[in-house]
Order: C-alpha cells, then sequence, then structure tokens
C-alpha cells in the first residue's frame, strides 16, 4: 500500500483529521486563555505576605503537579461529575462533558507548572525592585502589576512557551476519555481504512507544525521585548 | 518631624536597635555614621516601615508609622527613599523612573508628570538622559535618577540609605552635590554614609551608632575635632589612617 497523500487532502477522512485538528487546536486556545491567569493568581498566592494563601498556593501546585495528567482527565470524567447533584449531572450529560473534563483537566494541570514558572521569573527581580516600589507608596498588588510582573513576564516567556507546547502535546492525552481531538480522529482513520501512516503522518505534521510556530511566536516576543538590567 | 521613642528590634536573638530615642528636626540634616553591623541602615529602614520594630514609637509628621492602623501606601509616599543600589525600574527610561509613582500614586495626568519628571531630571542635571534605560547610564547617574525619583512625590522627608558605598570614586561627587543642593533648599534629610567630607559640611548633626546604639550626637565640629565616646574616638581614627 502506497502513501496516499490524496487521501489527506480531500474527502471524508481528510475532513475527520481537520475536525480533530480543530478541536484540539480550541482545546489548547481555551485551556491556555484560562490557564494563564489562574497561574497569575497561584503564583502570587505564593509569594503573598499571608501566610495561608501562601499554603494554599503550595497545595495547589503540589496536588496537581504530582500526579499525572492521565489520572486528571480519568477524575474529572468519571470521577468529579459523581460527585455534583443530579440535576447538574444531567446538564452537563446533555453537553459534550467529554470536552468540558478535558479542558479543566488541561487548564489545573497547565496552570500548576505555569505557575511555578511566573513565580519563578518573579523571584529572580531582586528585592530592591519591590522595596523601591513599595517605598514610592506603591501596594502590594500595585507593586507586581507595574514593576515586578512586566520584569518577571520577559524573563518568564521562554519557559511559558515551553509550557504551551507542553499543552498542546496533552492535548492528545483527551482521547483516552473520547474527546473528537486530533489523535482521536486519527486513530479513527486509521481504524477505518487501515491507513495508519496516513493518519498519523498527519497527526505527526500538525503536532509539529505548531509547536514550531509557537517556538517562533517565543522568539520573537524576546526579540521585540528584550531583557533589560540594571 | 521624625521622633524615636524607646524604639527596640530584633533579628531572632540578634539585638539591632537598642533603646533608640531621638528626634529629628524639620529641615535639618542628619548623618548617620559607625561601623558596618552598628544598625545605622536597620534605623533608616525602621521610618518608613521597610523594616518593623518591636518596641517603641517612630512619629512622621504627626503618624505613627508602625501602628497597624496606619495607611502604609500614603504614608510612605510621603517619605522618599533613596537605596545604596539605586534599584531604578530598569523596564523604564529615566523620564518613566520619575512618571511612574506620579501618575499611579499622585494622580497626575501623563503631561503634569511628565514636565515634573523632566524638571526633577534637569534639577539633577539629566535632563538629556530622559529616555536613557537605566542599563545605558553610569552609576553616578543612576543615583541622581534614583533622586529624582524620590523627588517626584514631593515628600517632605528624604532618606539616604550609603547612597554612594555602591559607587565608582569618580562618581561620588556628582550625587553629594546633589544631596547639598537639596540640603541648602531646605530639605528634611537622614542620610546613613560613610562619607564625612559631606558630613562634616552639609549635615546639621552627626549621630554615631555601634552596636544597635546612638552613642554620641552632636555637631559635625564636635563630632570630629571633640568626639566624646572612646568608641567614636576610635571610628574616627581608624577612617582616618587606615594603614596601621
Amino acid at each position: 500500500m502506497a502513501f496516499d497523500l490524496n487521501l489527506l487532502l480531500v474527502g471524508t477522512y481528510h475532513d475527520w483529521l481537520i475536525q480533530g485538528l480543530r478541536l484540539s487546536l480550541g482545546i489548547a486556545g481555551i485551556t491556555l486563555v484560562l490557564a494563564l491567569p489562574l497561574a497569575m493568581v497561584v503564583a502570587l498566592f505564593r509569594l503573598s505576605p499571608v501566610a495561608a494563601l501562601r499554603w494554599l498556593g503550595v497545595m495547589f501546585v503540589e496536588s496537581i503537579r504530582n500526579v499525572p495528567l492521565l489520572a486528571h482527565m480519568l477524575f474529572w470524567y468519571f470521577g468529579a461529575p459523581e460527585l455534583l447533584p443530579d440535576s447538574l449531572k444531567r446538564w452537563l450529560y446533555a453537553g459534550n462533558i467529554e470536552v468540558l473534563s478535558a479542558t479543566v483537566a488541561l487548564t489545573l494541570y497547565t496552570a500548576a507548572y505555569m505557575a511555578e514558572d511566573i513565580r519563578s521569573g518573579i523571584r529572580g527581580i531582586s528585592s530592591g525592585q519591590f522595596e523601591a516600589g513599595r517605598s514610592l507608596g506603591f501596594s502590594f498588588l500595585g507593586t507586581m502589576r507595574l514593576i515586578i510582573l512586566p520584569q518577571a513576564l520577559r524573563v518568564t516567556i521562554p519557559p511559558l512557551v515551553s509550557q504551551t507546547l507542553n499543552l498542546w502535546k496533552n492535548t492528545s492525552i483527551a482521547t483516552i476519555i473520547g474527546v473528537g481531538e486530533l489523535m482521536y480522529q486519527a486513530a479513527k482513520v486509521e481504524s477505518s481504512a487501515f491507513r495508519s501512516a496516513e493518519a498519523f503522518a498527519f497527526a505527526t505534521i500538525c503536532y509539529l507544525s505548531v509547536s514550531l510556530i509557537l517556538t517562533g511566536l517565543g522568539l520573537f516576543y524576546r526579540h521585540r521585548f528584550p531583557v533589560r538590567s540594571a | 518631624m521624625i521622633q524615636f521613642e524607646n524604639v527596640n528590634k530584633w533579628y531572632g536573638e540578634y539585638h539591632a536597635l537598642v533603646d533608640i530615642t531621638e528626634t529629628i528636626g524639620k529641615g535639618e540634616v542628619v548623618v548617620v555614621c559607625g561601623p558596618s553591623g552598628s544598625g545605622k541602615s536597620t534605623l533608616i529602614r525602621t521610618i518608613n516601615r521597610l523594616e518593623p520594630i518591636q518596641s517603641g514609637t517612630i512619629v512622621v509628621d504627626g503618624k505613627d508609622a508602625h501602628s497597624a492602623s496606619l495607611n502604609i501606601n500614603q504614608f510612605r509616599a510621603g517619605i522618599g527613599f533613596v537605596f545604596q543600589q539605586f534599584n531604578l525600574f530598569p523596564h523604564l527610561t529615566a523620564l518613566e523612573n520619575c512618571t511612574l509613582a506620579p501618575k499611579n500614586i499622585r494622580g497626575l495626568n501623563a503631561s503634569a508628570a511628565r514636565e515634573l519628571a523632566i524638571k526633577l531630571l534637569d534639577r539633577v542635571g539629566l535632563s538629556e538622559k530622559a529616555d536613557a534605560y537605566p542599563a545605558a547610564l553610569s552609576g553616578g547617574q543612576q543615583q541622581r535618577v534614583a533622586i529624582a525619583r524620590a523627588l517626584a512625590m514631593q515628600p517632605p522627608v528624604l532618606l539616604f540609605d550609603e547612597p554612594t558605598s555602591a559607587l565608582d570614586p569618580e562618581m561620588v561627587g556628582e550625587v553629594l552635590m546633589v544631596m547639598r543642593d537639596l540640603a541648602s533648599d531646605g530639605m528634611t534629610m537622614v542620610c546613613v554614609t560613610h562619607e564625612m567630607g559631606f558630613a562634616r559640611e552639609v549635615a546639621d548633626r552627626v549621630l554615631f551608632m555601634d552596636s544597635g546604639r546612638i552613642l554620641e550626637r552632636a555637631t559635625p565640629d564636635d563630632f570630629f575635632n571633640r568626639p566624646q565616646h572612646a568608641r567614636a574616638q576610635q571610628f574616627l581614627s581608624d577612617i582616618r589612617t587606615p594603614f596601621r
């Protein structure tokens, strides 16, 4: 069986694969939009002057980071809905609960890692910067927003890009709970048409090209907003 | 202007400030000196509560600096602080360093903040560097921008924590000139420094500290020519003849 490029460019199998790609991109996009602010909040909790908030931050990061993503997926799909009241459960099952569970799992998982990257970026800024901000009369959050984060985010962009790459690749784990994303659709093509090489080549090229685009964006950012030190 | 009343501070077991009682008047220029580890930086950092104290009170302009009910941000906005390491914001230009707090805290609009910042940069002799980032400035220039940044909040008091100790020797003069200029304008200043020339010429009073205590308080003339305390005599002889 020769490699049938045409199968990837037109027809039903092409449509299935494109659907999968779109859903993967959608899940990754929404997860990124939700995970970044959540990560920021968790990072600020971990650096907060209030001990209880620091504790909450540590608990969040450690309890999520130390459990495999697969377990998160299965928990949010099979486990968590069981804990909800019946009416809410029925409403969830009427909708696309697979995508919802996958997005929740990916958001929490990605946010835990990103929070640590943001935190280490903030900790890399000298305490003198913080004191200078507070001495001028800025509050803790004001100092963070105007002085610390603009500096910290510049050094944090490279690790955040690599977390986004991980997120993009991790969307494939959602296949296990039946989300019709790229990997799921590739497997569907494989089992319907026995076209394994074509199906998985398509998936590979999609993962690779989106990842390379992300890396390119990271490089552009670093060029546009160079890290300045005094 | 600033009153210390029986102030004590510990770092764990270490007694960093011991029963400090002192009054600094409005318009007064006070130099705090003493050997390293004597508590002088700690003392100046308690004035705007960068360091907490364990007992006693510090009253600045009628406000209890360490009271829990104090609006600390508003309080600090009224006290300029100049650091040994300058601590300019490296992601902002010299001008933006000076406009950040006036815009965001005093609520000045962009053009008023800019006008004020340019006036202050001019005062410290750096108006032509307004658009330079800190990394492109020498240490002396950075410290002068840091002074302009503190002045932009128009505080009635300026605190200097060893403002020239991180500078190359040839840049010390330009910073001291700016400070002298401020002093002659009637600014209330508390300055931790090893610059004895500055203390002698500009200070109204010298406080000598050792082991967390103020051991001697005197006019510069008395302090340099007739030091009373044995520890102060020792200190002065050490800095005058470093090679023995």
